[in-house]
């Protein structure tokens, strides 16, 4: 990931060199009263109990949560062996949830940004209500499309029956597919103003004169945008990939909340682990959460190592 | 154009302190106006506007309808669309109503303000010296703050639940605010120290001829140079604390203790939900964090994406 070079905005090119010189040197003994509350924080909250989740997925515990020696791999046998879980499918969810949210959202962002990027009246207050779903917070934005597709004082149901879309209303939520398809459109809802604003930050990056060249050169629009300015976005799209598919994959209440359907055929791994949190307690819980992340660390490697995102091209 | 330093192997976008790149770069293409950039059809963007504002604004709408609904209206099969009336009267009503919205409100304006303090005071701090000096363990340092980010609450939830539990701050709003402030602490260190690089030495140099402390530097030349780049960190920091979700979920048990976005949802799947009030006190969250959001709007992008995991 050495190479990166995000787009800088446009007026970037003015700034003093002077800015990037080293900076003065000092010793360990002077920097650690400036880091140390830093530092202690992320030991303390952070790394501590990342450590501590490791171990605790090697622990066994009784019913009521006390611990009661070594576990060995048991608790990780039992997480991806537990009776009426299909782990297989769970693992398939999350692969499908983490790659079609993340793809959709980001493509639908390009054109989002590209209208947005553009100068027209009211652009100030379209701008604005894209930021409002980052805004909001996930969890009461759920609650509208989990209240809307309620199949008897669903709004958003009753209107896709007014509109002859549906014949009568439909417990979207109630079995496993439809819910985790709906999950997936609300995810997308509420990634697009982030995805949409890196993209728009790397569109400000290019330059006019750049475009205009090909312009000149009897380039045609859709040449500009695929030859000219795509390649010149690349940085920003892989930055909010890579963000996408971490925050993605560590989404939880979306499906927590709107998924009614009773099973786990709807689960992807992070939710999955609330579940055992409950069910099967710390161990398991643990073992499945250190499977989680290393799952997620193993799809970014792949993402890095495949797409390269930060080769320069 | 990078604004790290060379003890960082990766180059960021710099994020701009006052200027908004949105208008600079708008003056330029106005003044074209013929070739490639020519205006855009004003009806087409017209349409698109609508369509725009019209997807991303309707769940909102329909939310604060509904919060204006009486119990019968909006429960009842099927829905009407608007209510008879507009009960204005739920925003009163719903404070002594049985979502009790006067205890999550609390516990989030808490949690997310004094999360937000102390990372203003941790961080500021430690991003500040480590723009400005070299020293051994620097490149560890930054290095760990980038492996940090990837982190989240919801990896680790069961973890903190562990250790919140053997330090017995489970269902505690300390627990929270840790939480809150560790995870976005690293986030707001690299953002600021990029704005805080971006300040040319000289400036630091002449203060400190003039006899200023390290301290004073930084309270007095550094962070008035680079308010709105802080103002903007701290901003995205007290949404995230704010909106954060899953490690509430996990460690927050007492009804009367728990942030609104883990008391809410106790109420979703009742018989009889008061959609209308908890509709209303959602607006009541939501409507702060978008004007917050809204004051930083031209620097949302561009200063964010400098901070994070990259």
């Amino acid at each position: 990931m050495a190479t990166t070079t995000a787009p800088a905005p446009s007026t970037l090119g003015a700034r003093p060199r002077r800015a990037r010189r080293a900076p003065g040197h000092s010793s360990l003994f002077t920097a650690l009263p400036w880091l140390a509350p830093a530092l202690l924080l992320i030991f303390g909250v952070v790394l501590y109990p990342a450590g501590y989740m490791v171990y605790t997925s090697f622990r066994k515990f009784n019913r009521i949560g006390v611990e009661r020696g070594g576990a060995g791999f048991d608790n990780y046998q039992q997480a991806l062996d537990y009776p009426g879980v299909n782990i297989g499918r769970v693992f398939l969810n999350t692969f499908i949830w983490v790659a079609v949210v993340t793809v959709v959202s980001i493509v639908i962002s390009l054109f989002l940004a590209q209208f947005l990027n553009k100068q027209f009246r009211g652009r100030k207050l379209v701008r604005l209500a894209v930021v409002v779903p980052w805004a909001a917070s996930v969890v009461m934005t759920t609650s509208i499309f989990f209240y809307g597709l309620n199949p008897d004082y669903g709004i958003i149901n009753r209107f896709l029956v007014d509109v002859g879309i549906l014949d009568s209303p439909y417990g979207f939520t109630k079995s496993a597919v439809p819910a985790f398809i709906t999950a997936m459109v609300v995810a997308i809802f509420v990634s697009l103003p982030f995805t949409t604003y890196t993209i728009l930050s790397g569109l400000q990056g290019v330059p006019d004169d750049v475009v205009e060249a090909a312009y000149v050169d009897g380039a045609s629009a859709w040449q500009r945008y695929t030859k000219v300015i795509l390649p010149m976005l690349r940085p920003a799209i892989s930055i909010a990939t890579l963000i996408m598919i971490i925050n993605v994959f560590n989404s939880l209440p979306i499906l927590q909340i709107l998924v009614e359907a009773p099973g786990y055929d709807a689960d992807i791994t992070t939710t999955l682990i609330f579940k055992y949190k409950t069910v099967l307690g710390p161990g398991v819980a643990s073992a499945l959460s250190v499977v989680n992340f290393l799952v997620v660390m193993t799809v970014i490697a792949v993402y890095l190592a495949v797409l390269r995102p930060t080769k320069d091209r | 154009m990078s604004v790290v330093d060379p003890g960082v192997t990766t180059s960021v976008p710099a994020p701009r302190a006052g200027l908004s790149t949105a208008d600079s770069s708008g003056r330029g293409r106005r003044s074209r106006g013929a070739g490639v950039n020519r205006r855009p059809n004003p009806w087409l963007m017209l349409l698109g506007s609508v369509v725009i504002i019209a997807v991303f604004i309707v769940p909102y709408a329909i939310m604060f309808i509904g919060s204006l609904k009486t119990q019968a209206e909006i429960t009842r099969i099927p829905p009407p669309y608007i209510g008879d009336a507009l009960h204005f009267d739920n925003y009163r009503t719903m404070w002594s109503s049985n979502v009790h919205p006067s205890d999550g409100l609390t516990a989030t304006i808490v949690i997310s303000v004094v999360a937000t303090a102390i990372v203003l005071l941790v961080a500021t701090p430690a991003a500040w010296f480590t723009a400005r000096y070299t020293f051994p363990g620097r490149t560890v340092f930054l290095a760990l703050v980038l492996i940090v980010q990837m982190l989240q609450p919801t990896v680790l939830a069961v973890g903190l639940f562990r250790e919140f539990l053997q330090l017995g701050l489970n269902d505690t709003w300390i627990a929270m605010i840790l939480v809150n402030s560790a995870f976005n602490l690293t986030f707001a260190v690299w953002i600021m120290q990029a704005f805080f690089a971006s300040i040319p030495r000289e400036v630091d140099e002449a203060a400190a001829l003039d006899g200023a402390g390290r301290l004073q530097i930084l309270t007095r030349i550094s962070l008035p140079l680079v308010w709105p780049g802080i103002v903007t960190a701290l901003i995205y920091v007290f949404v995230a604390a704010w909106n954060e979700y899953a490690a509430a979920s996990i460690i927050m048990t007492s009804n009367d203790l728990q942030p609104l976005t883990v008391a809410l949802p106790r109420f979703f799947g009742l018989y009889a939900a008061q959609w209308q009030y908890i509709f209303g006190v959602s607006i009541v969250a939501i409507v702060p964090v978008v004007v917050l959001f809204s004051l930083i709007e031209k620097r949302l992008a561009g200063g964010l994406t400098a901070g994070s995991v990259k």
